[in-house]
């Protein structure tokens, strides 16, 4: 039913998806699979048409498809259920199902008793029958995602895409929406499944096709998908090596960052559910668990950027209610995955902002030790920022996160869409810096062979939680299968 | 007793009791009193047509005057360069062409560029006109105004009930359109352009849409404005003061509401009148006023409304 040729999609000199062919026929569900960052949920975006591609075919019930603007390939069967939902607040559950059931027309002046009935039948079939008349902001969550489920089918549609499915629910919720996808696939329809792991959506889909860095790695059942070498490698990493450490780290004493049991909400999404873990003084902690699994939320709440419920104590004192300047200034500075970099300044400009707060004396000082310890930032000291390749941008992020002089540095998804050979450089910058230093270092990644050699601890965070905790050595056999 | 649905919601009822209280007013108020609520009247037309924009369509027209001034100066000209021999009508009537015809000008390659590009295009369009007003002095009357010839009528009685009259049918218009299938459209098309594509809706069309029907109410409340006051200026009808305190009307009336904005024009006018007496210090308590409305109540007049009924 669809057919993707030679799928590209270029932003800027980033290749998000790189000569991507996959395809889905009536009746079978798809899973499109990949960690963040490698073009996936692009590769969604240019079937539907909301971002064109940049290059390669893509047949929609033998029609081509690609290029053509989102309104268009929508009224030709296809349909897309969105992660986030933004429904019309004001608004009704109903009248939101009816929203997408008017047709584009400008002539549309009055509501019509066709289009009320069709709504209410689709709110029954996902399961919001009871909750018609009440608004969205009173909505549990699970009912939020079902209206965002009810809008993408309103049009019957013959393609569902479906972005992250089961993210944020509950494992009963996970069945009920599994049923309704399947119910699809039983009426002849071909469903797009897009997620991180194969293991969520192992049971539902037919076919998997697994992406790394914008190209496609593996393509079969999910079994064999999971089997395949190159995906254990891209999600475990191959020979798990460890880095050799210099000095012992004490293995007792006070922590110097202390979590205990936190919480965190975005509205009704429960995103980090009674967290405990601690850092001590001069230690590499590393928190691995994929995309979605309450690593930056738990970060942004050390940070003092959303609000959380439990206790964070930094150097036996308690963080709550700290401004997230103050937190920064206390010592705790965070290396966000996103990089916030300012792209229109210089990297020296990005640098001096960083360590506005020492003085001149210094800064230089600390400005040649990190020119010392990323050499390539040197030679683009007057450059653009925007104009730094990813692994470039990823570097100076760090570094100005260390003109901060900080007591711990939170690093959150440093290879996030990074080639490997990049991963390589990165990897020993990190090296350097903490045979060189006793900085401590929380460091947030899906990337468990980046993590795992420089890490003197591991945690495993899955939907919320601490799943494992232990040495970097007993990963493989004890967490690494229940990772993948 | 069951109440028909849409005496239910409190934006209509609102405006039924203020257009209520405004019926009886000839009844009562001087001819000052009647001629402040006539410009009142037009400038809740202005407020309206620029909350279907920005309100539903979610496009933020910072040169509502722009498509005022095409409409008063396209009816004034005409009138000014052809009376008696054209109908004061066919003038107005051109004037909401005009206004509409310049809209979709404007807004074409407008609507193409993304988030605060299009308020910036609609300000400078603004400009623009004000230059053009003034470059063009000998057809326009430059900085000295325009004179027009015919006049709506003489009785502040018959102009109060035509601009009372535009109004609630505009008002009714307006706010039929926010609540229908195109309304909604618009305001998902507002909130989520891309979500709004996916579904299946062409977004610029129906932002396209809503910027004629604003640019078509806004010229004809211009037009008819101009031959209710005798006189087009770049002052009353053009300058960037007259947008910012339509902008400020509808915004503290209450977003999203379209009878809101209606609210806030008729209160910010009277409100400056009242104030009159106290001089400079006037236009400095009502931007005072509107300041702790727009930063408290962001939802404005009606915004207000809504709020306590859920309190109780």
């Amino acid at each position: 039913m669809l057919e993707a040729n030679g799928l590209t999609k270029r932003f800027g000199g980033l290749v998000a998806v790189k000569n991507l062919s996959f395809s889905v026929r009536g009746g079978e569900i798809l899973g499109l699979i990949g960690p963040n960052g490698s073009g996936k949920s692009t590769a969604m975006r240019c079937v539907m048409g909301v971002d064109p591609p940049t290059a390669g075919t893509v047949r929609f019930q033998g029609r081509e498809i690609a290029g053509l603007p989102a309104h268009k390939i929508a009224r030709l069967g296809v349909g897309l259920v969105f992660q986030h939902s933004r429904p019309l607040h004001r608004q009704t559950v109903l009248e939101n199902i009816k929203v997408a059931l008017i047709p584009d027309r400008l002539g549309m002046i009055f509501h019509s008793a066709e289009i009320d009935d069709q709504a209410r039948a689709i709110a029954r079939r996902v399961g919001l029958g009871s909750v018609l008349d009440r608004k969205p902001p009173t909505l549990a969550f699970a009912d939020l995602r079902r209206l965002e489920l009810a809008k993408a089918i309103a049009l019957h549609p013959q393609l569902l895409l479906v972005d992250e499915p089961f993210a944020g629910l509950t494992a009963s919720e996970v069945a009920t929406f599994s049923g309704l996808i399947s119910g699809f696939r039983a009426e002849g329809r071909a469903v797009l499944l897009v997620d991180h792991n194969v293991k969520s959506v192992a049971a539902l889909v037919d076919r998997a096709v697994a992406m790394y860095l914008g190209e496609k790695i593996a393509e079969g059942t999910a079994a064999e998908v999971m089997r395949d070498e190159t995906v254990r490698r891209v999600y475990l990493g191959g020979a798990l090596t460890r880095a050799e450490r210099g000095k012992a780290i004490a293995a007792t004493g006070a922590p110097l960052l202390e979590v205990r049991d936190v919480e965190v909400r975005y509205g009704k999404a429960l995103a980090v559910q009674g967290v405990s873990l601690h850092v001590r003084e001069g230690e590499f902690v590393a928190l691995v668990g994929l995309n979605g699994a309450g690593k930056t939320t738990l970060f942004n709440a050390i940070s003092g950027l959303v609000a959380h419920q439990g206790e964070i104590r930094w150097n036996g004192a308690p963080l709550a209610g700290l401004t997230p300047a103050a937190v920064a200034r206390g010592g705790i500075v965070q290396c966000p995955e996103t990089r916030e970099l300012f792209g229109d300044m210089t990297v020296r400009e990005n640098l001096d902002l960083g360590g506005h707060a020492l003085p001149d004396a210094e800064r230089r000082e600390r400005l040649d030790w990190l020119f010392d310890l990323f050499p390539i930032l040197r030679d683009r000291a007057s450059q653009v920022a925007r104009t730094l390749s990813g692994g470039e941008q990823q570097m100076l992020a760090i570094a100005r996160a260390l003109m901060m002089k900080p007591r711990l540095l939170i690093l959150d998804e440093p290879t996030l869409g990074l080639a490997p050979v990049i991963l390589e450089t990165l990897s020993r910058a990190l090296h350097r810096l903490r045979a060189t230093t006793g900085l401590t270092v929380l460091l947030g990644e899906q990337n468990v062979t980046f993590a795992l050699p420089h890490a003197d601890r591991l945690y495993v965070m899955d939907h919320g939680r601490i799943a494992w905790e232990g040495q970097p050595e007993r990963f493989e056999e004890e967490a690494a299968d229940a990772y993948l | 007793m069951a109440r028909p649905a849409w005496l239910q919601s409190r934006p209509v009822v609102a405006g039924i009791v203020l257009l209520v209280l405004g019926a009886l007013v000839p009844l009562v108020g001087s001819g000052y009193v009647l001629g402040l609520l006539t410009v009142a009247f037009y400038t809740a037309v202005f407020a309206m047509a620029w909350d279907l924009l920005f309100g539903f369509a979610g496009e933020v027209n910072f040169g509502p005057t722009f498509l005022i001034g095409l409409g008063a100066y396209t009816a004034g000209i005409l009138d000014a360069r052809l009376s008696p021999h054209v109908s004061l009508w066919l003038c107005v009537a051109a004037g909401a062409a005009a206004a509409v015809i310049g809209g979709v000008v404007l807004a074409l390659p407008a609507l193409r560029v993304r988030g605060p590009y299009f308020g910036l295009t609609t300000l400078v369009a603004v400009l623009m006109l004000q230059n053009m007003v003034v470059v063009f002095a000998g057809l326009t009357g430059g900085e000295i105004g325009l004179a027009v010839p015919d006049v709506l009528s003489v009785s502040a009685t018959v102009n109060y009930w035509i601009a009372y009259g535009f109004m609630a049918l505009s008002g009714a218009i307006l706010y039929g359109l926010s609540r229908s299938p195109i309304g909604l459209v618009l305001q998902a098309s507002g909130q989520d352009p891309v979500q709004a594509g996916a579904l299946g809706f062409n977004v610029t069309k129906h932002k396209l849409f809503a910027f004629i029907v604003s640019a078509f109410f806004s010229g004809l409340a211009g037009a008819l404005m101009v031959f209710y006051m005798g006189t087009a200026s770049v002052g009353t009808f053009i300058d960037i003061s007259v947008g910012v305190q339509i902008i400020v009307a509808a915004v503290l009336g209450g977003r999203r509401t379209v009878i809101g904005a209606a609210v806030g024009a008729v209160f910010l006018i009277a409100m400056g009148e009242t104030l009159r007496p106290l001089g400079e210090l006037a236009t400095l308590l009502v931007s005072l006023v509107a300041l702790v409305v727009v930063l408290f109540f962001p939802d404005g007049f009606l915004g207000m409304l809504r709020g306590r009924a859920r309190g109780d």
